[in-house]
């Protein structure tokens, strides 16, 4: 059937709605994103299905990620009148055992992350809470308040691990297409993008810019103007967007119609990482079911209105991020920036007016349109409304994605939502803004994340990734790691990125090495300032903000690396060595059972020795050993 | 090691034209601007992109060859090397590397003996690196062809490749 009305949409809804909440048969939902699958989600899901082959009272589905990707897999279970649990780590070992016992009423505690106590989203105020009724199960937490989620409010993934992204009914059913239909048919252009404009939306990608007046302008040029929704996501260790597209691609789709009713275009283009298949996957199934309801296509709903979407995959390139190279690449060159004189909201896409938004910025759409530009800006800072999702990754216990209100500081993010430091190590770092970012020391951890606060200690949040460093990461290493990385990936064509990278590159390559000078710090400092003012893209402008604040912040441990020839923190493999300590070593033999060079030796319960000649500082003994024996000197 | 004889390491010449029209013609509806979709249905295929290949999508598309082969070298998950049965990628994205990933690399290197970008000699694998895969709460993280390895610590990575013929 075409969708035709508000009415129909609300049909849809009211008919799977139900199984959404309340299934009257047991819904076992599996996480199988990249994060679950990579768990062995899947095998999971084989073997549920094996033995629940759908027609005996327990269905077998697939969802998107719930965020908590440290306890993946993450099983949801439920039924009508039951309690909702999520259980962790679900192996393929306990799903069967995990399922019978629901079943049967049996809840092995070890095994729950938490018992739901609200599914709806933050769209569905209008309907009652279907757990309403259903008591609490004593001695489960509740999952609303474990640390992890109570301070997330999930408005760009509010879908995320609550629906199959691969059905469009249940995306319908949770108030899905209604902001675009409403956009659509009760609305002018010019005040959709009042609202968007109103709400204070800012581009979720990194850049920040306000998505209403862009949209804005881009509907004042002329010509045969183009959505474009960028999901190259090339920051390393940010995967929201991942999840998102995995999760509810619909949401993105959404939030692009409504941008093409608002700016008045008939194309639409996703420009997808070729690292990313499976969210290439979920987009083809999306646009095919939006395809055969009429929300996508020609005359759509009735109202003449056509708009269409095409996939294009990139192929390994972290600067066709940058929106004149990703339009180059989609029109089939090579990747290459150009100066912004004239903005591509004016000539980008074959020289047309393009909207280039990320896959986060338009997910928010829909719940904006819906609940108002004032519920919107009713969150957040002065100057960064709403929500924020982050992909809180590196040496922390909780990794996962977190979505949270703008304005919250990073130490509740590090240390209440992402249960501080791994292995009860010393907090070092945290990086934010992936290779165009700095890292922040622990003396800011009180900072409230929003766009302006960031960058006043000389990072930025960029897409969102937020990878906490703790003792043993070498900051001068972190500096060479994203120098290198954006040297790899530099485009090549202006003088100041290429050449100034090639040059710190090499500087801070000798000094990981042990052969750095006193006055490499300021020669790195002079050409990071040059490269920050004279680049043609934002790659070069922002890539000596690692250096920069490394060196601002732990300048101790540059002069470590140069005056002492030490690495404190035990990585430059030049400028450290492994020794067992032998008040310490209680002859276990844990380490010298798995050395791959048999450097260690020692008899069973006396201390051992590395001999220094053989080791390849792997460091597999210094994680082997349970004691602190293994020191680095 | 099943194979008699290594694979030789030699360009293929030997290209299904009537494969590639389909590609190039209609799946790709002849369009300039899928040239780098293209090339990865061209890749899929062979495991790399042949010399031969791609002086056809030259003429079939009506693009000069210097535009084609600046297209295959700017993009790094183009290769224009045979590569061997098994690809190895081994994620250093940020996170992954702040949870050790150089040392899964490292043990890889010392393993096959090979580097970055290269193939054993027995055509059996190639190691590359990716920047990132998107599963950072999992690191450190590698692919071997489409399966995924997440938080293997560094004693078990031989065991890994042990397993892929």
């Amino acid at each position: 059937m075409k969708i035709q009305s508000v009415e129909d949409l609300k049909a849809i809804a009211a008919q799977y709605r139900k199984n959404i909440y309340a299934p009257d048969r047991i819904k076992v939902n599996i996480g199988m994103a990249s994060c679950g699958i990579a768990a062995q989600a899947k095998a999971s899901y084989e073997k549920a299905l094996e033995r629940f082959p759908g027609n005996n009272g327990v269905a077998i589905c697939q969802t998107g990620c719930i965020g908590f990707c440290e306890e993946e897999p993450l099983v949801e279970i439920f039924e009508a009148g039951k309690p909702r649990l999520v259980y962790r780590k679900l192996t393929a070992d306990k799903i069967l055992d995990a399922i019978e016992g629901y079943r049967d009423g049996d809840y092995p505690k070890k095994w729950i992350l938490g018992q739901m106590r609200d599914p709806r989203s933050v769209l569905d105020d209008d309907i009652a809470n279907p757990l309403k009724g259903v008591a609490p199960i004593a001695g489960i937490p509740i999952l609303e308040e474990i640390p992890f989620y109570k301070n997330q409010v999930k408005i760009a993934m509010r879908n995320c691990g609550y629906i199959d992204p691969d059905r469009i009914e249940e995306y319908i059913a949770r108030k899905g297409y209604l902001a675009f239909l409403t956009a659509l048919n009760e609305m002018k252009p010019a005040e959709v993008i009042d609202v968007v404009k109103r709400s204070g939306l800012r581009g979720r990608g990194g850049g920040g810019f306000p998505t209403g007046i862009k949209w804005a302008t881009c509907a004042k040029h002329h010509g045969d103007r183009v959505i474009i929704c960028n999901a190259d996501e090339g920051d390393p260790g940010a995967y929201m967007d991942r999840s998102i597209l995995e999760g509810d691609p619909h949401s993105v789709l959404e939030g692009m119609l409504i941008a093409a009713r608002a700016i008045g275009s008939r194309q639409g283009f996703f420009y997808v990482r070729n690292e990313y298949p499976l969210a290439v996957k979920r987009l083809v199934t999306a646009i095919k079911q939006a395809k055969a309801y009429g929300l996508l296509g020609e005359d759509i709903a009735g109202t003449g209105f056509t708009f269409d979407i095409k996939i294009s995959t990139g192929a390994g390139a972290f600067v066709c991020g940058e929106s004149t190279a990703l339009m180059a690449s989609l029109e089939g060159n090579v990747g290459r920036p150009r100066a912004k004189y004239v903005h591509t909201v004016e000539k980008g896409f074959r020289e047309s007016p393009s909207n280039l938004n990320n896959v986060e910025t338009y997910a928010n759409v829909p719940p904006i349109l819906l609940r108002g530009a004032d519920w919107y800006g009713g969150m957040g800072t002065a100057h960064s409304k709403g929500t924020k999702v982050f992909s809180l990754v590196g040496k922390i216990k909780n990794t996962g994605l977190v979505e949270v209100p703008m304005g919250i500081s990073l130490r509740d993010i590090v240390f209440t939502i992402g249960g501080g430091v791994l292995k009860k190590k010393k907090f070092k770092a945290v990086q934010t803004g992936g290779p165009s970012g700095g890292c922040i020391p622990e003396q800011f951890m009180d900072l409230p994340v929003d766009y302006q606060k960031l960058t006043e200690v000389g990072s930025i949040m960029g897409s969102g990734g937020m990878i906490v460093m703790d003792e043993n990461t070498c900051m001068v290493d972190v500096a060479r790691y994203f120098v290198e990385f954006l040297k790899e990936e530099s485009c090549g064509q202006c003088n100041p990125c290429r050449e100034g990278l090639e040059q710190m590159h090499d500087i801070l390559s000798r000094i990981c090495a042990g052969e750095g000078r006193l006055e490499d710090i300021p020669l790195l400092e002079e050409l990071g300032i040059m490269m920050q003012r004279f680049s043609l893209c934002g790659l070069g402008t922002s890539a000596p903000n690692p250096v920069l604040t490394t060196i601002l912040y732990f300048r101790n441990e540059y002069e470590s690396h140069i005056r002492d020839h030490k690495c404190p923190a035990g990585v430059c493999k030049a400028l450290y060595h492994y020794e067992i300590d032998k008040d310490t070593c209680t002859g276990c033999q844990a380490c010298s059972r798995k050395c791959p060079q048999e450097a260690i030796s020692g008899d069973k319960k006396k201390p051992h020795t590395i001999h220094q000649e053989k080791c390849i500082k792997c460091g597999i003994c210094y994680d082997a050993c349970k004691f602190d024996a293994v020191t680095i000197r | 090691m099943s194979v008699a004889q290594p694979l030789a390491h030699t360009p293929t010449n030997d290209i299904d034209i009537m494969e590639l029209d389909h590609i190039i013609g209609e799946e790709y509806v002849n369009d300039k601007e899928n040239l780098i979709m293209i090339l990865q249905a061209i890749q899929r295929r062979y495991n790399y992109l042949p010399k031969v290949a791609l002086t056809y999508l030259s003429a079939k598309l009506g693009l000069p060859f210097s535009k084609i082969y600046g297209v295959a070298t700017f993009y790094s998950t183009f290769s224009l090397e045979p590569r061997g049965r098994h690809i190895i990628s081994v994620c250093l994205g940020t996170a992954c590397h702040v949870r050790g990933a150089e040392r899964i690399r490292e043990r890889i290197n010392e393993t096959l003996h090979i580097a970055n970008g290269e193939t054993t000699p027995d055509m059996r694998f190639t190691l590359e690196s990716v920047r990132c895969i998107g599963c950072c709460s999992l690191g450190p993280v590698f692919k071997i062809d489409e399966d995924m390895h997440a938080r293997i610590p560094t004693d078990k990575v031989v065991q890994i490749l042990d397993s892929y013929e």
